[in-house]
């Protein structure tokens, strides 16, 4: 763990561990929804790589903009969702975040500054640039946030919007949440040279840092967020970490592409909330007593919140060309 | 003869042409190991090795635009698109190199490629990996256009693809990977341009393509019951399309739907339904009818997402009332 500065930031470390068990306990949920074939659909689970979210969420403000990926619910959350809207989402229920029509890979509470979560693979690139464009040309102070995977460097519009952030020092940065795996293969199978250097070769200050390690992310996301909203973006970090279900919750025979003993390792010797739990513990800032408890009431908050949405209502099939349009309210009216 | 799944047949279609063929390759993201999310390829890696199943970074322009150039040099790539939805990030690959080298070269170039990808909802995926995106290529000049409804369709469509000189577009349905038809054991191609009369009717000509075939049968089946008599057609390859096969069933019975898992809008269905009104007018009783895919994005709630898409009963309703006289506009 990083450097304490325990006495000011208490506060910010519990709320940022309670964060990352929230994330994680609706991902257990999520799951258990998927097996007990209460869910419509596939999903992809965050579960491992919490810090990353949490860590750059928590230097955030609400003003702030996020663009998420098909691995979204961790963002969604982090940038201050609630549950309740969110397994809503997750089960096309009409008060999901999206009104059911968006799902688990499109999941995003619009009001907290989550622009979107997207199922094209860097599909969200040139939106989250887009965001620190409006910021630099209306004069916001606001920063813009772009996730994507490592396998998401493979595309072509990642170079494109790079160039031109970089040429006009937009406050945008790139937040590379690399996992080590795109679908079934190893990303180092699939992405030639250094995943920072691509990034350096526009000029854009580029950092790798540890994804496990939530307050050394918060703290170099604090320095760069600082520095994007004074013109001295756009940055690049690249967020070592590593999703420990599969690729999505139906890939579970998946030992051709990825080792048991490695999972185990990163789950017995990497996890998140794991290591961020013992040091406070160590510092003094939390008793396990008191971590226990807190995950206990995030559990209980859970459960409540999957058996509301269990039971809410399905959009009324009238809304099927509702939002078509903004300008019509039943397009094939 | 032996049934084998849709998969399958896809599977067994690449492999024999690869054997026969040494140029022919597979190029896109997970086919070689993971045989695809879908499994389709499984298999096949072991056989031809990774020179020739070839894994991609997740980077559709950029391996569709080097299947391009393979292709003009001297191979014939499969290129295997994940989604039918991710289409439009190869569309200048596709729409503009690949579909116009032949005609701007003179004829002196080729590019004999095949894209294999999907189309279908209803599978709970949401609006970007949903959609049924055929009509878009079929309009470009310079593509081919394969819609294979069953396993048998899906094997003697690929081989034909893979062998054709030009750009081909085969879309699966992907909800119909692990339907089983039969197959025969024994070489076989199905030539493009040859709509097949699956069932043959008097009253009312139902046309599908891809999983609205199966659509269409059940409809006939239900309208059957009531002493309708459905014909019904696949088309098999829009592009090319067996214009002759599809007039002469309209003359004969006078009333025609189309089917099709496209938007309605400026689709497929339409583009049917204009050629037989225009070339087979006066034989008609009724207008010919659009069904396609309601013109939303595709929904995610299962709630939603069930009445976008076309149904047997939605189809068996249509044709009552084109049956009975009625002037209809679908939906
Ligand atoms: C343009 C596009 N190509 C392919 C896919 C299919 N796909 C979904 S997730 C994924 C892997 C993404 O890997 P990465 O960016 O590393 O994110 P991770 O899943 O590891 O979080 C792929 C290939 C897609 N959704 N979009
Ligand atoms: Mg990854």
């Amino acid at each position: 763990m990083s450097p304490a500065k325990k006495t000011s930031n208490t506060e910010d470390y519990l709320r940022m561990y309670r964060q990352m068990v929230r994330i994680r306990t609706f991902e257990d949920n999520a799951n258990q929804l998927y097996l007990s074939a209460k869910m419509p659909g596939l999903t992809h689970m965050y579960s491992g790589e919490e810090a990353v979210a949490v860590g750059i969420c928590e230097a955030l403000e609400v003003t702030d903009k996020i663009t998420s990926t098909h691995r979204g619910h961790g963002h969604c959350v982090a940038k201050g969702a609630a549950f309740k809207e969110m397994f809503c989402e997750l089960l096309g229920k009409e008060e999901g975040y999206c009104r059911g029509k968006g799902g688990s890979m499109h999941i995003a509470d619009q009001s907290n500054g989550n622009l979107g979560a997207n199922a094209i693979v860097g599909g969200s690139m040139g939106i989250a640039t887009g965001s620190a464009f409006t910021a630099k040309l209306l004069g916001r102070d606001d920063v813009t946030v772009c996730f994507f995977g490592d396998g998401a460097t493979a595309q072509g519009l990642m170079y494109e919007v790079m160039n031109m952030a970089a040429l006009w020092k937009l406050p945008v940065i790139y937040a590379c949440e690399n996992n080590g795996y795109s679908e079934y293969t190893a990303t180092d199978e699939i992405a030639a040279g250094s995943i920072p250097a691509r990034a350096e070769a526009f000029g854009i200050e580029a950092h790798s840092v540890n994804g496990q390690d939530v307050l050394a992310v918060n703290q170099l996301t604090q320095d760069l967020v600082a520095r994007a909203r004074k013109g001295e973006g756009p940055f690049f970090m690249e967020l070592m970490t590593y999703r420990y279900h599969g690729h999505h919750v139906g890939d579970i025979n998946r030992e051709y592409y990825r080792r048991k003993d490695e999972e185990r390792d990163w789950k017995d010797n990497k996890d998140p909330i794991t290591l961020f739990g013992a040091y406070l513990t160590k510092e003094g800032i939390a008793t396990k007593e008191n971590l226990a408890e807190m995950q206990a009431a995030i559990e209980a908050d859970a459960a409540a919140a999957v058996e509301y949405a269990l039971a809410a209502k399905y959009p009324d099939t009238s809304e099927v060309d509702m939002h078509v349009f903004t300008d019509v309210k039943h397009a094939l009216a | 003869m032996r049934n084998i799944t849709l998969s399958q047949a896809v599977n067994e279609a690449l492999a024999e042409e690869m054997r026969r063929d040494e140029t022919v390759f597979i190029i896109g993201e997970d086919v070689a190991e993971a045989g695809t999310p879908f499994k389709v390829l499984s298999g096949l890696v072991e056989e031809f090795g990774t020179d020739r199943v070839v894994d991609t970074p997740i980077a559709e322009p950029g391996f569709m635009g080097l299947a391009v150039g393979a292709a003009m040099t001297g191979t014939r790539p499969v290129v295997d698109l994940m989604f039918g939805d991710f289409i439009y990030l190869i569309m200048d690959q596709l729409c503009n190199q690949a579909a116009k080298t032949h005609y701007m070269s003179g004829g002196k170039l080729n590019v004999p490629l095949v894209v294999r990808t999907n189309l279908g909802a209803t599978r709970r995926s949401a609006a970007q990996h949903s959609q049924s995106l055929h009509a878009l290529v079929a309009h470009i000049p310079g593509l081919k256009v394969a819609l294979p409804s069953s396993a048998y369709e899906a094997k003697g469509l690929m081989k034909t693809a893979i062998r054709d000189d030009n750009p081909v577009v085969i879309f699966e349905d992907k909800l119909m990977y692990n339907d089983k038809a039969p197959v025969p054991e024994e070489e076989y191609l199905i030539p493009f341009g040859q709509a097949n009369v699956l069932r043959e009717g008097s009253d009312i000509t139902l046309i599908g393509t891809s999983s609205m075939v199966q659509v269409c049968q059940q409809a006939a089946e239900l309208l059957a019951s009531e002493g309708v008599s459905a014909e019904v057609i696949d088309p098999r390859t829009i592009v090319p399309l067996d214009e002759e096969t599809l007039l002469k069933s309209a003359k004969k019975t006078s009333r025609v739907i189309v089917v099709d898992e496209g938007h309605q809008s400026f689709g497929i269905t339409g583009e049917i339904a204009s050629r037989i009104n225009e070339k087979a007018f006066y034989h008609l009783d009724a207008p010919v009818l659009r069904m396609g895919a309601m013109d939303v994005p595709v929904p995610f709630s299962p709630a939603l997402e069930d009445i976008t898409v076309p149904t047997p009963e939605g189809v068996a309703a249509s044709a009552r009332k084109l049956m009975s006289g009625e002037m209809i506009h679908a939906a």
